[in-house]
């Protein structure tokens, strides 16, 4: 079968925008997520919120000058916003377990039909990290997987249940790939969206878990 | 002889006569997050005290700068370590040393031990945490339901001494963090018998108001001046 393309990362990112509320509290973790703190434009007035207690950084605008101090969970220099706080290791999971952060997008190794994640080792790897993934993964109001659709052996990353080590059950609200946007419901997923070239068919192939179909018809 | 400042605090000369007393099998609790906020002097001459079996407590375990806490495993002083995201592929030596069955590793969640370390200073034996419920990482804790949504049990983790990294100190031990590299610093000088606290600058007492200091004095044991900042 041939797979088209799909949507580039940065058309990824912009679905997952989609679902983040102008002023909201959000995480984003290591890896593809980073990309939102890049391309979002101010007019959401997100507060991002990182791990080490930065409450309200952005990305870096074109050449400003760098603070070694004020760097992402990737340890990537951004910047602050106008009203940004800081608060010790304590208080940054307090936001994250405790409720107050709005949405976690999170990279992940896999995600079941029901909303398990399992993004922070590999099978039998003997050297992992866990980081704050199931800190934020239990605590934040909404979790938005982005990722890629396959693995690197061509298996689908949304499965009936998870073979990779769990970080949170049912925890997961929104998977946005580079082939669709789905939904978690109790009853299971929904595809909200399919990218150009992709058939319902197609997604069904390549997606080891059952879905239904609620489409907005994509706007070509 | 002893420096001391008017409130007993202990001014360190050199950071080796600042990390003179960590001892063999000492739990020694390591400031830093992702390379900032890291006691780079006094971890360097850690790593070069006669000291063994050491359990080091750290969110990293190297990430490839100088002076950081991979030195205490290139150094062969760390018999365990409990740490939240060793996995940075500048982390050699602690690879290394994992590999070849030198170190045994604990690890935790990232918001768990910012608060074990907390509860250790608060006093408290432990509390119950979502975090890592049905996971590797909560396997053989005790399991509680509590009003209906289920909890594991985490301990409080007390520190024998801590090496933190601090922007400012006044003579009292009062400190002032900068930005992201406060992080776990506070938290490991409340959660140890005896804090040793790397500052860039010393200023007198009253300089930093009362309002902006984000960790009292009290929690202070030892002060060196390095004059670096990240």
């Amino acid at each position: 079968m041939n797979l088209p393309n799909g949507w580039s990362k940065y058309e990824q990112a912009e679905r997952v925008i989609k679902y983040l509320r102008p002023h909201s509290y959000v995480n984003l973790g290591v890896g593809m997520p980073g990309i939102i703190a890049e391309i979002l434009d101010d007019t959401k007035n997100i507060n991002f919120h990182c791990e080490n207690g930065l409450v309200g950084y952005r990305g870096l605008n074109e050449g400003e000058v760098i603070d070694p101090d004020i760097i992402d969970a990737a340890t990537k220099p951004v910047g602050l916003i106008t009203g940004a706080a800081i608060v010790a290791h304590d208080l940054s999971f307090a936001i994250a377990r405790g409720g107050r952060l709005d949405t976690a997008v999170l990279g992940a190794f896999q995600v079941s039909e029901f909303g398990d994640l399992a993004n922070w080792k590999s099978p039998n790897a003997l050297i992992a990290g866990v980081g704050g993934a199931m800190d934020l993964a239990v605590g934040a109001k909404q979790v938005i997987v982005m990722m890629k659709h396959l693995d690197k052996n061509g298996e689908s990353k949304i499965v009936k249940e998870c073979t990779y080590p769990i970080t949170a059950r049912k925890v997961v609200d929104y998977i946005v790939t580079e082939f669709a946007v789905f939904g978690i419901n109790p009853t299971g997923l929904v595809a909200i969206e399919i990218a150009d070239g992709m058939t319902e068919e197609m997604l069904e192939t390549i997606t080891n878990a059952p879905f239904i179909s609620n489409q907005i018809k994509a706007e070509v | 002889m002893d420096v001391q400042t008017p409130s007993h605090r202990k001014l360190a000369r050199t950071p080796q006569e600042a990390v003179a007393g960590i001892e063999d099998g000492a739990l020694l609790l390591v400031g830093g997050w992702g390379g900032i906020g890291v006691p780079h002097e006094l971890i360097l001459a850690t790593s070069k005290l006669p000291v063994r079996d050491l359990t080091v407590v750290s969110n990293n375990c190297g990430t490839g700068i100088a002076g950081d806490v991979g030195e205490l495993f290139k150094a062969g002083l760390v018999s365990k370590v409990i740490t939240t995201f060793p996995v940075h592929t500048e982390a050699v030596d602690y690879l290394d040393r994992v590999k070849k069955g030198e170190v045994e590793v604990e690890l935790t969640p990232q918001g768990t031990l910012a608060e074990r370390l907390r509860s250790a200073g608060a006093g408290l034996g432990g509390f119950y945490t979502p975090t890592g419920v049905g996971t590797e990482l909560g396997e053989n804790k005790e399991c509680r339901v509590i009003n209906g949504k289920e909890y594991i049990l985490e301990q409080a983790l007390h520190g024998d001494v801590a090496i933190i990294k601090a922007d400012l100190a006044d003579e009292m031990g009062n400190l002032r963090f900068r930005f992201a590299a406060r992080s776990f610093n506070p938290l490991m000088a409340m959660a140890a018998r005896k804090t040793i606290v790397e500052v860039r600058e010393l200023v007198p007492v009253g300089a930093i108001k009362p309002d902006d200091i984000h960790l009292p004095g009290i929690f202070v044991d030892t002060i060196y001046v390095s004059g670096s900042r990240s």
